[in-house]
């Protein structure tokens, strides 16, 4: 079995992002640049269900500018066997993500694909869910848990109400959620080891993928601040504010 | 013309109030008319709730056994259907919603709109990004169906009235996939208030230690009348259930009163609660830095001031 790894570089989750004086976007020049936490977790997943013997394949996918070379290396040397990087220079929403997922797919014929439930720059929580639909295969979203037998996977997905378990069949569409593992470290020779494993390059123009989006984003604006409260010296002081303000 | 669809969310036959809060969008975008759909296998209670919300044209309801458990592969290729004629399609940014309505986006092509905050006309919209550290506005093509999910801790729920809207039966030639099936939910049961609809809240960190010592937040809870939530890493060394999580990657809240008891304000758990009137924290270190959003601040430790503010509240 083939598994197919979302691996999505993004603004590191310590930056505090900046939005440019003139509401054209947020300041990424010199940021520090880092997995998507979610893909970190999709893809040690994958090494596990490897590690298992259920898997003999793990491939990451990348799209993205041409830089994104180091980062795929990155997952490469966490174990990944190979990368595929697709290359765009423009921006690509999650339906264009989607529909050339759907194309690598077709290449590729993964058995499981796992995303991350959501990208941390955009926090669009869409790209999943969207590939499921035009493979017309079974999503899983927000897993906590997965389990592989017999063709089918066993998914216990994190959710407002609690924890719900569903099962489907393979092949499947998988969105992580934090805490369905915990990534291993790379370790030194595994950079080295990494040099050697192949990055494919496919260039976007090439897949036929229709990337016109029909969403524009016309401004980007800080959030309004919230200022800084008073502080209290003990409880009976908090208790006689929060009386005040009708709230007790 | 605009006309909007709002998938209504329920469970074990009951409507669940974020339904009325993306009613509230649906309202803000002055569309013609708002009609709210329920996919269940026994839909009639829940529509009868869902037609007394202000605001709403009519309530079409598709009753299948399928769909019981509200799987996503079912319930969206039924609404991608019952979707045509209408501009708009709206579901609360809630696991249920985030989980279906890309996959009815998909199905019609279009990219989503996610977690709108405020509507600025009826094909324009805010949005957060980076974890809410910057809000973007977006706008559709007039052309295009608008999909998007409402972030509900930006939207009251629209009020309940007296009169009825209509309640329309829909059948929908669609054949459902087989390929995923539910196996079970497991719900934390509480008789506290429910945490994306409570007017207070009060959560714990890391800084209460244990499971055990989790105790007494909920003993302050219950208290002031609250309901309970968590930080991630409370979450993550057990001493809560998952579905305690506020933050970027847990619920998104707004009460009234919010009270963070050994929680250090990282950005991730701050996206949750931007929203909330009042903020306290509770943090036996000074420099915390959920200090500097609070709106009340005390510095100590949580395990001698919880039982002060409960006997400084008295009966
Ligand atoms: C400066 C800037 C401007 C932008 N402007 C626009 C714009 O005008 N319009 C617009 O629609 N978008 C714009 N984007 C969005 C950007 O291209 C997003 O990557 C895209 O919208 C996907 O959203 P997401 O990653 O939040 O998707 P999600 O659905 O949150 O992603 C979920 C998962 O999908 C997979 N995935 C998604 N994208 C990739 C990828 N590129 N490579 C590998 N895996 C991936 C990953 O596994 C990821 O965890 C802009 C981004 C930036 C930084
Ligand atoms: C992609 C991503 C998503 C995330 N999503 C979320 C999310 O949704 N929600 C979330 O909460 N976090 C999220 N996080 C995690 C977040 O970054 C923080 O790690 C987390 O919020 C810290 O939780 P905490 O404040 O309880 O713990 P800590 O940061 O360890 O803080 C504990 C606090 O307790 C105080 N304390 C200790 N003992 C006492 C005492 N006796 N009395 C009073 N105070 C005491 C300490 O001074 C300290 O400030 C996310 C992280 C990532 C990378």
């Amino acid at each position: 079995m083939k598994i197919l790894v979302g691996y999505k570089r993004v603004v590191d989750y310590n930056v505090r992002i900046q939005v440019k004086p003139d509401g054209s976007g947020v300041v990424t020049d010199g940021v520090k640049l880092s997995a998507n936490p979610f893909d970190d977790i999709a893809l040690e997943e994958a090494l596990r269900l490897r590690e298992k013997g259920l898997a003999e394949e793990v491939v990451i996918v990348g799209i993205g500018p041409a830089d994104l070379t180091a980062h795929l290396r990155n997952g490469l040397a966490m174990g990944a066997n190979r990368a595929i990087h697709v290359q765009t220079t423009d921006a690509v929403s999650p339906l264009a993500a989607a529909r050339t997922f759907l194309k690598l797919i077709e290449k590729e014929q993964p058995s499981l694909v796992i995303l991350g439930k959501q990208a941390i720059d955009d926090d669009a929580n869409q790209t999943g869910q969207m590939l499921a639909a035009l493979w017309d295969r079974p999503q899983a979203t927000f897993a906590s848990k997965v389990e592989i037998a017999g063709g089918k996977v066993t998914v216990t997905r994190e959710v407002d109400a609690g924890l719900e378990t569903i099962e489907a069949e393979l092949p499947a569409v998988i969105t992580t959620d934090l805490r369905l593992n915990e990534p291993r470290f790379i370790k030194l020779p595994d950079i080295m080891k990494a040099k050697s494993k192949p990055i494919d390059v496919i260039e976007l123009g090439s897949l036929g993928v229709e990337v016109a989006d029909h969403i524009k984003t016309t401004h980007y604006a800080a959030p309004p601040k919230r200022s800084k409260g008073v502080m209290v010296k003990d409880a009976a002081e908090l208790v006689a504010a929060l009386k005040q303000k009708g709230l007790l | 013309m605009t006309k909007i669809l709002v998938i209504a969310e329920h469970l074990d036959g009951k409507l669940n109030g974020a339904t009325a809060r993306a009613v509230s969008a649906a309202v803000a975008t002055t569309p013609e008319s708002i009609d709210v759909i329920v996919l269940s296998d026994a839909p009639e209670a829940i529509a009868a709730e869902a037609a007394k919300i202000e605001g709403v044209s009519k309530v079409l309801t598709v009753a299948r056994a399928e769909n019981a458990h509200g799987l996503a592969a079912v319930l969206a290729p039924q609404i991608a259907k019952a979707a045509a004629g209408y501009s708009h399609v709206f579901a609360p940014s809630t696991t249920f919603g985030k989980d279906l309505a890309p996959r009815v986006a998909a199905l019609l092509g279009v990219s989503q709109v996610s977690d709108v905050m405020s509507v600025e006309g009826s094909h324009t919209f805010k949005r957060p990004i980076y974890a809410g550290n910057a809000i973007v506005t977006v706008e559709v093509d007039a052309a295009s169906t608008v999909v998007a999910t409402i972030r509900t801790a930006s939207w009251p729920a629209a009020a309940s009235t007296n009169s009825s809207a209509s309640v329309e039966a829909l059948t929908l030639d669609v054949t459902l996939p087989s390929h995923t099936r539910f196996v079970d939910l497991q719900q934390g049961k509480s008789d506290r208030p429910d945490l994306q609809g409570a007017a207070k809240v009060v959560s714990g960190g890391r800084g209460v230690g244990s499971k055990e010592n989790f105790e007494i937040i909920y003993k302050f809870a219950d208290k002031i009348g609250a309901g309970v939530g968590a930080s991630r890493a409370a979450v993550d060394a057990g001493y809560c259930p998952n579905e305690m999580q506020v933050g970027q990657t847990g619920k998104i809240i707004a009460p009234e009163l919010y009270m963070a008891i050994g929680i250090s304000g990282a950005i991730q758990h701050l996206t949750g609660i931007k929203d909330a009137g009042t903020i306290v924290a509770i943090n036996k270190d000074g420099e915390a830095p959920i200090f500097e959003i609070a709106d009340i601040g005390l510095v100590g430790d949580l395990f001698k001031i919880l039982p002060e503010l409960e006997a400084a509240i008295g009966q």
